[in-house]
Protein backbone atom coordinates (compact mmCIF):
# COMPACT_ATOMS: atom_id res chain seq x y z
CA UNK A 1 0.00 0.00 0.00
CA UNK A 2 1.60 3.22 -0.94
CA UNK A 3 1.26 5.38 2.53
CA UNK A 4 4.78 7.62 1.82
CA UNK A 5 5.45 9.52 -1.46
CA UNK A 6 9.22 10.49 -1.16
CA UNK A 7 8.48 13.98 -2.36
CA UNK A 8 6.87 14.87 0.54
CA UNK A 9 8.32 15.36 4.27
CA UNK A 10 7.92 11.83 6.51
CA UNK A 11 5.83 11.80 9.28
CA UNK A 12 7.45 13.29 12.52
CA UNK A 13 9.33 10.62 14.77
CA UNK A 14 6.77 10.95 17.89
CA UNK A 15 3.26 10.79 15.51
CA UNK A 16 1.85 7.78 13.97
CA UNK A 17 -0.13 9.53 11.91
CA UNK A 18 0.11 13.18 11.00
CA UNK A 19 -2.62 15.40 9.03
CA UNK A 20 -1.44 18.65 6.80
CA UNK A 21 -4.75 20.29 6.44
CA UNK A 22 -6.37 17.40 4.94
CA UNK A 23 -9.46 17.79 2.58
CA UNK A 24 -10.97 14.65 1.23
CA UNK A 25 -13.99 13.44 -0.55
CA UNK A 26 -16.05 12.22 -3.49
CA UNK A 27 -15.74 14.11 -6.60
CA UNK A 28 -15.49 18.11 -5.98
CA UNK A 29 -17.60 18.02 -2.20
CA UNK A 30 -15.33 17.65 0.83
CA UNK A 31 -16.39 14.81 3.48
CA UNK A 32 -14.14 15.99 5.61
CA UNK A 33 -11.79 19.04 5.42
CA UNK A 34 -9.25 20.97 6.90
CA UNK A 35 -7.99 18.39 9.36
CA UNK A 36 -4.40 19.32 10.67
CA UNK A 37 -2.83 17.49 13.69
CA UNK A 38 -1.21 14.09 14.79
CA UNK A 39 -1.90 11.03 16.59
CA UNK A 40 1.06 10.03 18.22
CA UNK A 41 2.30 5.83 18.62
CA UNK A 42 0.85 4.09 21.40
CA UNK A 43 -2.42 6.01 21.55
CA UNK A 44 -6.30 4.79 21.35
CA UNK A 45 -8.28 7.50 19.73
CA UNK A 46 -12.05 7.03 19.04
CA UNK A 47 -13.35 8.85 16.26
CA UNK A 48 -17.15 10.33 16.61
CA UNK A 49 -19.37 12.07 15.02
CA UNK A 50 -23.14 11.91 12.98
CA UNK A 51 -23.67 10.02 9.93
CA UNK A 52 -22.18 11.14 7.21
CA UNK A 53 -19.49 13.04 9.39
CA UNK A 54 -16.47 12.19 7.16
CA UNK A 55 -15.52 9.49 10.01
CA UNK A 56 -15.15 6.77 7.48
CA UNK A 57 -13.31 8.95 4.47
CA UNK A 58 -10.69 9.72 7.45
CA UNK A 59 -9.85 6.24 7.88
CA UNK A 60 -9.62 5.38 4.04
CA UNK A 61 -7.62 8.66 3.86
CA UNK A 62 -5.18 7.17 6.26
CA UNK A 63 -5.41 3.34 4.80
CA UNK A 64 -4.30 4.97 1.74
CA UNK A 65 -7.29 3.66 -0.29
CA UNK A 66 -8.75 6.94 -0.93
CA UNK A 67 -6.59 9.87 -2.31
CA UNK A 68 -6.84 13.10 -0.62
CA UNK A 69 -8.19 16.16 -2.35
CA UNK A 70 -5.62 18.40 -0.81
CA UNK A 71 -3.40 18.53 2.43
CA UNK A 72 -1.67 15.36 3.25
CA UNK A 73 -2.12 12.15 5.80
CA UNK A 74 1.38 10.82 6.41
CA UNK A 75 1.46 7.86 8.04
CA UNK A 76 4.67 6.81 9.88
CA UNK A 77 6.83 4.73 7.63
CA UNK A 78 8.14 1.59 9.58
CA UNK A 79 4.30 1.73 10.91
CA UNK A 80 2.45 -1.54 9.46
CA UNK A 81 -1.39 -1.63 9.38
CA UNK A 82 -4.44 -3.79 9.34
CA UNK A 83 -8.08 -2.27 8.48
CA UNK A 84 -11.58 -3.27 9.41
CA UNK A 85 -13.74 -1.42 7.11
CA UNK A 86 -17.16 -0.71 8.08
CA UNK A 87 -18.60 -2.10 4.92
CA UNK A 88 -16.90 -4.97 4.13
CA UNK A 89 -16.88 -6.24 0.58
CA UNK A 90 -16.61 -10.12 2.58
CA UNK A 91 -18.17 -12.26 0.18
CA UNK A 92 -19.99 -14.29 2.55
CA UNK A 93 -20.92 -16.97 -0.06
CA UNK A 94 -17.37 -17.75 -0.72
CA UNK A 95 -16.22 -21.96 0.08
CA UNK A 96 -13.54 -20.79 2.79
CA UNK A 97 -14.09 -22.06 6.04
CA UNK A 98 -13.06 -19.53 9.60
CA UNK A 99 -9.23 -20.40 9.22
CA UNK A 100 -8.92 -19.69 5.52
CA UNK A 101 -10.36 -15.78 6.08
CA UNK A 102 -8.35 -15.65 9.57
CA UNK A 103 -4.99 -16.35 7.75
CA UNK A 104 -5.45 -13.83 4.88
CA UNK A 105 -3.78 -11.84 8.63
CA UNK A 106 -0.62 -13.27 7.25
CA UNK A 107 -0.68 -11.66 4.13
CA UNK A 108 2.26 -9.06 5.31
CA UNK A 109 4.18 -11.87 6.45
CA UNK A 110 3.90 -14.69 3.82
CA UNK A 111 2.84 -12.59 0.96
CA UNK A 112 1.83 -14.88 -2.22
CA UNK A 113 3.85 -17.59 -2.39
CA UNK A 114 5.34 -17.65 1.06
CA UNK A 115 4.16 -21.12 2.87
CA UNK A 116 2.26 -20.92 5.57
CA UNK A 117 4.41 -22.38 8.44
CA UNK A 118 3.60 -24.49 11.60
CA UNK A 119 4.11 -21.28 13.64
CA UNK A 120 1.62 -19.73 11.09
CA UNK A 121 -1.03 -21.96 11.97
CA UNK A 122 -0.44 -21.43 15.94
CA UNK A 123 -0.58 -17.84 15.23
CA UNK A 124 -4.15 -17.93 14.02
CA UNK A 125 -5.23 -21.11 16.19
CA UNK A 126 -3.87 -18.52 18.95
CA UNK A 127 -6.04 -15.77 17.57
CA UNK A 128 -9.41 -17.79 17.14
CA UNK A 129 -8.85 -18.77 20.74
CA UNK A 130 -8.82 -15.06 22.20
CA UNK A 131 -11.73 -14.16 20.08
CA UNK A 132 -13.50 -16.91 21.62
CA UNK A 133 -13.65 -18.89 18.35
CA UNK A 134 -12.35 -21.93 19.54
CA UNK A 135 -13.48 -25.00 17.88
CA UNK A 136 -14.70 -23.15 15.09
CA UNK A 137 -11.90 -23.76 12.66
CA UNK A 138 -13.38 -25.50 10.01
CA UNK A 139 -16.65 -24.28 10.06
CA UNK A 140 -18.04 -22.64 6.16
CA UNK A 141 -18.04 -18.86 7.16
CA UNK A 142 -21.59 -18.73 5.28
CA UNK A 143 -22.64 -20.53 9.01
CA UNK A 144 -21.25 -17.68 11.01
CA UNK A 145 -23.71 -15.32 12.90
CA UNK A 146 -22.77 -11.60 12.28
CA UNK A 147 -21.19 -11.90 15.77
CA UNK A 148 -19.15 -14.93 15.33
CA UNK A 149 -17.86 -13.19 11.44
CA UNK A 150 -16.93 -9.89 13.23
CA UNK A 151 -14.89 -12.28 15.80
CA UNK A 152 -13.34 -13.99 12.90
CA UNK A 153 -12.25 -10.39 11.66
CA UNK A 154 -10.98 -9.25 15.06
CA UNK A 155 -8.56 -12.39 14.86
CA UNK A 156 -7.65 -11.38 11.15
CA UNK A 157 -6.59 -8.22 12.98
CA UNK A 158 -4.69 -10.04 15.41
CA UNK A 159 -3.20 -12.22 12.77
CA UNK A 160 -2.09 -9.39 11.11
CA UNK A 161 0.35 -7.95 14.12
CA UNK A 162 -0.14 -4.53 13.04
CA UNK A 163 1.46 -1.46 14.50
CA UNK A 164 -1.66 0.71 13.48
CA UNK A 165 -4.96 -0.69 13.98
CA UNK A 166 -8.01 0.83 12.00
CA UNK A 167 -11.14 -0.17 12.79
CA UNK A 168 -14.50 1.39 11.23
CA UNK A 169 -17.61 0.66 13.59
CA UNK A 170 -16.96 -2.82 14.42
CA UNK A 171 -19.64 -2.87 17.10
CA UNK A 172 -22.65 -2.31 14.92
CA UNK A 173 -25.34 -4.93 15.26
CA UNK A 174 -23.30 -7.01 17.84
CA UNK A 175 -24.71 -8.09 20.79
CA UNK A 176 -23.21 -6.66 24.14
CA UNK A 177 -21.03 -9.47 25.34
CA UNK A 178 -19.26 -9.67 21.94
CA UNK A 179 -18.88 -6.03 22.37
CA UNK A 180 -17.29 -6.31 25.54
CA UNK A 181 -15.24 -8.88 24.33
CA UNK A 182 -13.70 -6.88 21.37
CA UNK A 183 -13.57 -4.07 23.75
CA UNK A 184 -11.28 -6.15 25.64
CA UNK A 185 -8.89 -6.49 23.00
CA UNK A 186 -8.89 -3.11 21.72
CA UNK A 187 -7.68 -2.26 25.34
CA UNK A 188 -5.18 -5.61 25.38
CA UNK A 189 -3.80 -3.78 21.68
CA UNK A 190 -3.69 -0.12 23.38
CA UNK A 191 -1.48 -2.28 26.31
CA UNK A 192 0.83 -3.76 23.84
CA UNK A 193 1.77 -0.17 23.03
CA UNK A 194 0.12 -0.39 19.39
CA UNK A 195 -1.62 2.84 17.87
CA UNK A 196 -5.60 2.20 17.32
CA UNK A 197 -8.15 4.30 15.77
CA UNK A 198 -12.28 3.07 15.96
CA UNK A 199 -14.87 4.77 14.68
CA UNK A 200 -17.41 4.39 17.33
CA UNK A 201 -21.11 5.71 17.75
CA UNK A 202 -21.78 4.69 21.16
CA UNK A 203 -20.21 7.64 23.36
CA UNK A 204 -20.71 5.35 26.43
CA UNK A 205 -18.52 3.36 25.30
CA UNK A 206 -16.06 5.85 24.23
CA UNK A 207 -16.32 7.73 27.41
CA UNK A 208 -15.52 4.36 29.55
CA UNK A 209 -12.63 3.07 27.53
CA UNK A 210 -11.11 5.47 25.19
CA UNK A 211 -8.71 8.05 26.39
CA UNK A 212 -8.44 10.18 23.35
CA UNK A 213 -11.31 11.23 21.33
CA UNK A 214 -11.76 13.35 17.83
CA UNK A 215 -15.10 14.74 17.19
CA UNK A 216 -15.60 15.58 13.19
CA UNK A 217 -18.77 17.18 11.77
CA UNK A 218 -16.90 17.50 8.03
CA UNK A 219 -14.88 19.76 9.69
CA UNK A 220 -13.07 18.79 13.37
CA UNK A 221 -14.98 19.92 15.97
CA UNK A 222 -12.51 19.16 18.94
CA UNK A 223 -9.92 16.03 19.07
CA UNK A 224 -8.05 15.54 22.38
CA UNK A 225 -8.84 13.66 25.79
CA UNK A 226 -12.43 12.60 25.78
CA UNK A 227 -13.64 14.18 28.72
CA UNK A 228 -12.95 17.80 26.95
CA UNK A 229 -14.18 16.13 23.68
CA UNK A 230 -17.65 14.51 24.13
CA UNK A 231 -18.73 17.10 25.85
CA UNK A 232 -22.80 18.39 25.41
CA UNK A 233 -21.72 21.62 24.12
CA UNK A 234 -19.51 20.14 21.72
CA UNK A 235 -22.07 16.85 20.46
CA UNK A 236 -24.35 20.05 20.13
CA UNK A 237 -22.13 21.66 17.56
CA UNK A 238 -21.44 18.83 15.85
CA UNK A 239 -25.34 18.15 15.34
CA UNK A 240 -25.62 21.04 13.36
CA UNK A 241 -24.04 20.32 10.54
CA UNK A 242 -25.65 19.98 6.88
CA UNK A 243 -24.96 16.73 6.03
CA UNK A 244 -26.53 16.67 2.32
CA UNK A 245 -24.55 17.89 -0.53
CA UNK A 246 -25.41 21.48 -2.23
CA UNK A 247 -24.50 21.77 -5.16
CA UNK A 248 -24.59 25.29 -4.63
CA UNK A 249 -22.56 25.59 -1.30
CA UNK A 250 -20.03 28.39 -1.59
CA UNK A 251 -16.51 27.24 -2.01
CA UNK A 252 -14.61 26.12 0.96
CA UNK A 253 -12.27 29.61 2.36
CA UNK A 254 -9.62 28.82 4.53
CA UNK A 255 -10.85 29.34 8.09
CA UNK A 256 -9.14 31.52 10.00
CA UNK A 257 -8.07 29.48 12.99
CA UNK A 258 -8.23 25.66 12.84
CA UNK A 259 -8.97 23.26 15.39
CA UNK A 260 -5.44 21.88 16.07
CA UNK A 261 -5.39 18.47 17.72
CA UNK A 262 -2.64 16.80 18.97
CA UNK A 263 -3.83 13.36 20.48
CA UNK B 1 -20.81 -52.28 -24.00
CA UNK B 2 -17.50 -51.69 -23.67
CA UNK B 3 -17.18 -51.71 -27.56
CA UNK B 4 -19.74 -49.06 -27.86
CA UNK B 5 -17.34 -46.92 -25.80
CA UNK B 6 -13.94 -48.05 -25.97
CA UNK B 7 -13.76 -48.72 -29.75
CA UNK B 8 -14.67 -45.70 -31.39
CA UNK B 9 -11.36 -44.30 -29.95
CA UNK B 10 -9.38 -47.29 -30.66
CA UNK B 11 -10.40 -46.78 -34.32
CA UNK B 12 -10.17 -43.63 -34.96
CA UNK B 13 -7.63 -41.61 -34.94
CA UNK B 14 -9.82 -38.06 -34.98
CA UNK B 15 -12.02 -39.40 -32.46
CA UNK B 16 -8.49 -40.00 -30.07
CA UNK B 17 -7.55 -36.56 -31.34
CA UNK B 18 -11.03 -35.12 -30.29
CA UNK B 19 -10.75 -36.78 -27.14
CA UNK B 20 -7.14 -35.64 -26.23
CA UNK B 21 -8.05 -31.91 -27.20
CA UNK B 22 -11.34 -32.44 -24.96
CA UNK B 23 -9.47 -33.58 -21.60
CA UNK B 24 -6.87 -31.27 -21.87
CA UNK B 25 -9.74 -28.78 -22.36
CA UNK B 26 -11.28 -29.77 -19.20
CA UNK B 27 -8.03 -29.45 -17.13
CA UNK B 28 -8.06 -26.19 -18.02
CA UNK B 29 -11.00 -24.20 -18.35
CA UNK B 30 -12.63 -26.04 -15.48
CA UNK B 31 -10.70 -24.22 -13.00
CA UNK B 32 -11.11 -21.00 -14.77
CA UNK B 33 -14.78 -21.45 -14.79
CA UNK B 34 -15.29 -22.54 -10.86
CA UNK B 35 -13.62 -18.75 -10.02
CA UNK B 36 -15.48 -17.24 -12.55
CA UNK B 37 -18.65 -18.78 -10.53
CA UNK B 38 -17.16 -17.49 -7.62
CA UNK B 39 -16.81 -14.28 -8.47
CA UNK B 40 -20.18 -13.89 -9.96
CA UNK B 41 -18.83 -13.60 -13.37
CA UNK B 42 -20.18 -16.46 -15.45
CA UNK B 43 -22.00 -14.34 -17.72
CA UNK B 44 -19.21 -12.34 -18.50
CA UNK B 45 -17.20 -15.76 -19.95
CA UNK B 46 -20.21 -15.87 -21.71
CA UNK B 47 -19.65 -12.43 -23.27
CA UNK B 48 -16.48 -12.73 -23.51
CA UNK B 49 -17.12 -15.89 -25.32
CA UNK B 50 -19.27 -13.36 -27.88
CA UNK B 51 -16.29 -11.20 -27.91
CA UNK B 52 -13.60 -12.90 -29.07
CA UNK B 53 -16.09 -13.66 -32.70
CA UNK B 54 -14.55 -10.59 -34.88
CA UNK B 55 -11.10 -11.41 -34.23
CA UNK B 56 -11.50 -15.11 -35.21
CA UNK B 57 -13.52 -14.27 -37.83
CA UNK B 58 -10.98 -11.57 -39.41
CA UNK B 59 -8.66 -14.35 -39.31
CA UNK B 60 -10.76 -16.58 -41.19
CA UNK B 61 -11.37 -13.74 -43.65
CA UNK B 62 -7.38 -13.72 -44.11
CA UNK B 63 -6.82 -16.81 -43.92
CA UNK B 64 -9.37 -19.27 -44.14
CA UNK B 65 -9.98 -22.31 -41.42
CA UNK B 66 -6.80 -22.11 -39.58
CA UNK B 67 -5.92 -22.32 -36.59
CA UNK B 68 -2.71 -19.64 -35.71
CA UNK B 69 -4.77 -16.73 -37.30
CA UNK B 70 -8.02 -17.42 -36.00
CA UNK B 71 -6.39 -18.21 -32.72
CA UNK B 72 -4.16 -14.70 -32.59
CA UNK B 73 -7.05 -12.90 -33.52
CA UNK B 74 -9.76 -14.18 -31.05
CA UNK B 75 -6.52 -13.11 -28.27
CA UNK B 76 -6.70 -9.67 -29.56
CA UNK B 77 -10.36 -9.29 -29.60
CA UNK B 78 -11.00 -10.80 -26.62
CA UNK B 79 -8.13 -8.81 -24.81
CA UNK B 80 -9.60 -5.20 -26.18
CA UNK B 81 -12.85 -6.30 -24.81
CA UNK B 82 -11.81 -7.62 -21.62
CA UNK B 83 -9.46 -4.54 -20.80
CA UNK B 84 -11.61 -1.54 -22.41
CA UNK B 85 -14.61 -2.96 -20.48
CA UNK B 86 -12.36 -3.41 -17.32
CA UNK B 87 -10.84 0.16 -18.13
CA UNK B 88 -14.65 1.32 -17.94
CA UNK B 89 -15.53 0.14 -14.67
CA UNK B 90 -12.25 0.75 -13.17
CA UNK B 91 -12.37 4.55 -14.04
CA UNK B 92 -16.17 5.41 -14.41
CA UNK B 93 -19.40 4.76 -12.29
CA UNK B 94 -20.27 2.26 -14.92
CA UNK B 95 -19.77 -1.38 -13.29
CA UNK B 96 -18.08 -4.27 -15.48
CA UNK B 97 -21.70 -5.75 -16.37
CA UNK B 98 -22.84 -3.09 -18.00
CA UNK B 99 -19.49 -2.05 -19.58
CA UNK B 100 -19.07 -5.67 -20.46
CA UNK B 101 -22.34 -6.04 -22.46
CA UNK B 102 -21.64 -3.05 -24.17
CA UNK B 103 -18.46 -3.64 -25.70
CA UNK B 104 -19.26 -7.25 -26.23
CA UNK B 105 -22.31 -6.34 -28.10
CA UNK B 106 -20.54 -4.47 -30.35
CA UNK B 107 -17.74 -6.84 -31.01
CA UNK B 108 -20.43 -9.58 -31.91
CA UNK B 109 -22.35 -7.60 -34.43
CA UNK B 110 -19.23 -6.93 -36.06
CA UNK B 111 -17.87 -10.25 -36.13
CA UNK B 112 -21.20 -11.29 -37.40
CA UNK B 113 -21.00 -8.46 -40.28
CA UNK B 114 -17.14 -9.62 -41.00
CA UNK B 115 -18.47 -13.71 -41.65
CA UNK B 116 -21.52 -12.82 -43.65
CA UNK B 117 -19.69 -10.36 -46.09
CA UNK B 118 -17.58 -13.28 -46.90
CA UNK B 119 -18.33 -16.73 -46.78
CA UNK B 120 -20.78 -19.33 -46.54
CA UNK B 121 -23.42 -19.93 -44.10
CA UNK B 122 -21.33 -23.29 -43.46
CA UNK B 123 -18.46 -21.03 -42.50
CA UNK B 124 -20.01 -19.39 -39.81
CA UNK B 125 -21.00 -22.93 -38.73
CA UNK B 126 -17.71 -23.43 -38.36
CA UNK B 127 -16.70 -20.27 -36.23
CA UNK B 128 -19.46 -20.42 -34.29
CA UNK B 129 -19.81 -24.13 -32.95
CA UNK B 130 -16.45 -25.89 -33.44
CA UNK B 131 -15.45 -29.15 -35.00
CA UNK B 132 -14.06 -30.93 -32.31
CA UNK B 133 -13.86 -33.78 -34.77
CA UNK B 134 -10.90 -32.07 -37.14
CA UNK B 135 -8.51 -31.22 -34.51
CA UNK B 136 -5.05 -31.12 -35.92
CA UNK B 137 -1.51 -30.90 -34.80
CA UNK B 138 -1.61 -27.45 -34.48
CA UNK B 139 -4.92 -26.88 -32.57
CA UNK B 140 -3.79 -29.95 -30.07
CA UNK B 141 -0.53 -27.92 -29.52
CA UNK B 142 -2.48 -25.01 -28.74
CA UNK B 143 -4.51 -26.63 -26.24
CA UNK B 144 -1.78 -28.50 -24.76
CA UNK B 145 0.06 -25.20 -24.31
CA UNK B 146 -2.83 -23.12 -22.94
CA UNK B 147 -2.87 -26.07 -20.64
CA UNK B 148 -0.06 -25.43 -19.01
CA UNK B 149 0.21 -21.65 -18.87
CA UNK B 150 -3.22 -21.93 -16.96
CA UNK B 151 -2.34 -24.14 -14.48
CA UNK B 152 0.80 -22.94 -13.74
CA UNK B 153 -1.08 -19.18 -13.61
CA UNK B 154 -3.66 -20.44 -11.51
CA UNK B 155 -1.30 -22.27 -8.84
CA UNK B 156 1.10 -19.27 -8.99
CA UNK B 157 -1.55 -16.40 -8.34
CA UNK B 158 -4.15 -19.01 -6.14
CA UNK B 159 -4.06 -17.01 -2.73
CA UNK B 160 -4.49 -13.82 -4.56
CA UNK B 161 -7.35 -15.16 -6.42
CA UNK B 162 -9.50 -16.42 -3.72
CA UNK B 163 -8.19 -13.62 -1.65
CA UNK B 164 -9.34 -11.60 -4.42
CA UNK B 165 -12.85 -13.53 -4.34
CA UNK B 166 -13.36 -13.70 -0.73
CA UNK B 167 -12.68 -10.06 0.46
CA UNK B 168 -11.34 -8.08 -2.55
CA UNK B 169 -11.43 -4.79 -0.12
CA UNK B 170 -8.86 -6.96 1.99
CA UNK B 171 -6.86 -7.65 -0.48
CA UNK B 172 -6.73 -3.88 -1.82
CA UNK B 173 -5.42 -2.87 2.16
CA UNK B 174 -2.47 -5.16 2.44
CA UNK B 175 -1.19 -5.61 -1.39
CA UNK B 176 -1.31 -4.00 -4.64
CA UNK B 177 -1.98 -7.39 -6.48
CA UNK B 178 -5.80 -6.90 -6.75
CA UNK B 179 -6.00 -5.34 -10.52
CA UNK B 180 -3.18 -7.31 -11.26
CA UNK B 181 -4.84 -10.72 -10.69
CA UNK B 182 -7.99 -8.87 -12.03
CA UNK B 183 -6.41 -8.35 -15.73
CA UNK B 184 -4.42 -11.89 -15.33
CA UNK B 185 -7.62 -13.74 -14.35
CA UNK B 186 -9.43 -12.59 -17.52
CA UNK B 187 -6.55 -13.22 -19.53
CA UNK B 188 -7.00 -16.78 -18.44
CA UNK B 189 -10.75 -16.90 -19.22
CA UNK B 190 -9.79 -15.25 -22.84
CA UNK B 191 -7.16 -17.48 -23.46
CA UNK B 192 -9.52 -20.94 -22.55
CA UNK B 193 -11.87 -19.53 -24.78
CA UNK B 194 -10.01 -19.02 -27.43
CA UNK B 195 -8.30 -22.92 -26.74
CA UNK B 196 -11.63 -24.22 -26.79
CA UNK B 197 -13.37 -22.42 -30.17
CA UNK B 198 -11.61 -24.47 -32.56
CA UNK B 199 -13.11 -27.26 -30.68
CA UNK B 200 -16.01 -26.52 -29.36
CA UNK B 201 -16.84 -22.97 -31.54
CA UNK B 202 -16.84 -19.34 -30.09
CA UNK B 203 -19.95 -19.82 -28.63
CA UNK B 204 -19.91 -23.08 -26.93
CA UNK B 205 -16.47 -22.56 -25.83
CA UNK B 206 -17.39 -21.26 -22.86
CA UNK B 207 -19.94 -24.10 -22.14
CA UNK B 208 -17.20 -26.54 -20.74
CA UNK B 209 -15.27 -24.02 -18.63
CA UNK B 210 -18.92 -22.74 -16.15
CA UNK B 211 -20.89 -26.18 -16.85
CA UNK B 212 -18.89 -28.01 -14.73
CA UNK B 213 -17.53 -25.57 -12.10
CA UNK B 214 -21.26 -24.40 -11.84
CA UNK B 215 -22.28 -28.20 -11.12
CA UNK B 216 -19.48 -29.19 -8.77
CA UNK B 217 -20.99 -26.18 -6.47
CA UNK B 218 -23.45 -28.33 -5.78
CA UNK B 219 -21.30 -31.60 -4.14
CA UNK B 220 -18.72 -29.49 -2.19
CA UNK B 221 -17.97 -26.29 -0.16
CA UNK B 222 -13.97 -25.61 -0.61
CA UNK B 223 -12.66 -23.93 -3.72
CA UNK B 224 -9.70 -26.50 -4.76
CA UNK B 225 -12.30 -29.14 -4.02
CA UNK B 226 -14.84 -27.91 -6.94
CA UNK B 227 -11.33 -27.59 -9.16
CA UNK B 228 -11.05 -31.41 -8.79
CA UNK B 229 -14.78 -32.08 -9.37
CA UNK B 230 -15.28 -29.97 -11.85
CA UNK B 231 -12.28 -31.18 -13.93
CA UNK B 232 -13.58 -34.71 -13.36
CA UNK B 233 -17.04 -33.39 -13.99
CA UNK B 234 -15.37 -31.90 -17.56
CA UNK B 235 -13.92 -35.44 -18.37
CA UNK B 236 -17.21 -37.12 -17.87
CA UNK B 237 -18.73 -34.91 -19.69
CA UNK B 238 -16.29 -35.05 -22.97
CA UNK B 239 -15.83 -38.61 -22.81
CA UNK B 240 -20.37 -38.62 -22.90
CA UNK B 241 -20.37 -36.16 -25.66
CA UNK B 242 -18.34 -37.48 -28.14
CA UNK B 243 -19.77 -40.92 -28.02
CA UNK B 244 -23.01 -39.34 -28.41
CA UNK B 245 -21.35 -37.75 -30.70
CA UNK B 246 -20.39 -40.62 -32.46
CA UNK B 247 -23.61 -42.95 -32.24
CA UNK B 248 -26.16 -40.48 -32.64
CA UNK B 249 -24.25 -38.69 -35.20
CA UNK B 250 -24.82 -35.06 -33.82
CA UNK B 251 -22.63 -32.30 -33.79
CA UNK B 252 -19.89 -33.46 -31.32
CA UNK B 253 -19.68 -29.77 -29.57
CA UNK B 254 -23.30 -29.17 -28.97
CA UNK B 255 -23.28 -33.13 -27.22
CA UNK B 256 -20.32 -32.29 -24.83
CA UNK B 257 -21.96 -29.15 -23.79
CA UNK B 258 -25.49 -31.10 -23.89
CA UNK B 259 -23.32 -33.78 -21.05
CA UNK B 260 -22.28 -31.29 -19.48
CA UNK B 261 -25.89 -29.86 -18.75
CA UNK B 262 -27.25 -33.76 -18.07
CA UNK B 263 -24.47 -33.18 -14.87
CA UNK B 264 -25.91 -29.86 -14.06
CA UNK B 265 -28.83 -30.98 -13.85
CA UNK B 266 -28.29 -34.07 -12.01
CA UNK B 267 -25.84 -32.10 -9.29
CA UNK B 268 -28.32 -29.69 -9.37
CA UNK B 269 -31.21 -32.68 -8.18
CA UNK B 270 -29.06 -34.71 -6.28
CA UNK B 271 -25.98 -32.63 -5.28
CA UNK B 272 -25.45 -32.47 -1.29
CA UNK B 273 -26.11 -28.73 -1.82
CA UNK B 274 -29.01 -29.55 -4.46
CA UNK B 275 -32.28 -29.16 -4.51
CA UNK B 276 -33.34 -32.07 -3.13
CA UNK B 277 -31.59 -33.16 -0.13
CA UNK B 278 -32.88 -29.99 1.65
CA UNK B 279 -36.19 -30.75 0.68
CA UNK B 280 -36.39 -33.82 2.21
CA UNK B 281 -38.20 -34.12 5.75
CA UNK B 282 -35.33 -34.13 8.73
CA UNK B 283 -36.45 -36.42 11.77
CA UNK B 284 -33.75 -35.12 13.85
CA UNK B 285 -31.40 -32.76 14.32
CA UNK B 286 -28.33 -31.77 16.99
CA UNK B 287 -28.80 -29.41 19.39
CA UNK B 288 -25.97 -28.18 19.12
Amino acid sequence: MPRTDPKKPPCPADACIAFEDLTAGYGSHAAIHHLSGKLERGTLTAVVGPNGSGKSTLVKCITGLLAPMSGTCRVATDASLAYLPQQSELDRSFPARVVDLVALGLWRERGLLGRHRAEDRRAVADALRAVGLEGFETRPIDSLSGGQLQRALFARVLVQDADLILLDEPFNAIDEKTIRDLIGLILHWHGEGRTVVVVVHDLDLVRAHFPQALLLARRPIAWGSTAEVVTPDNMRRARQFQEAWDEKAPWCEPSPAPVRGVA
Amino acid sequence: MVDGVVAPFMEFAFMQRALAGALLLSLSACPVGVFLMLRRMSLTGDAMSHAILPGAAAGFMLYGLEIVPMTIGGLIAGAIVALGAGAVARLTVQKEDASMAAFYLVSLAIGVVMVSLRGSSVDLMHVLFGTVLALNDDALWLIGLVASVTLATTVLLWRALVAECLDPLFLRSVSRLGGAVHFAFLGLVVLNLVAGFQALGTLLSVGLMILPGAAARFWVNDVLAMCVVSVGIGIVSSLGGLLLSYHASLPSGPAIILSAGVVYLVSLLAGPRGVLRPALPRRHHRTA
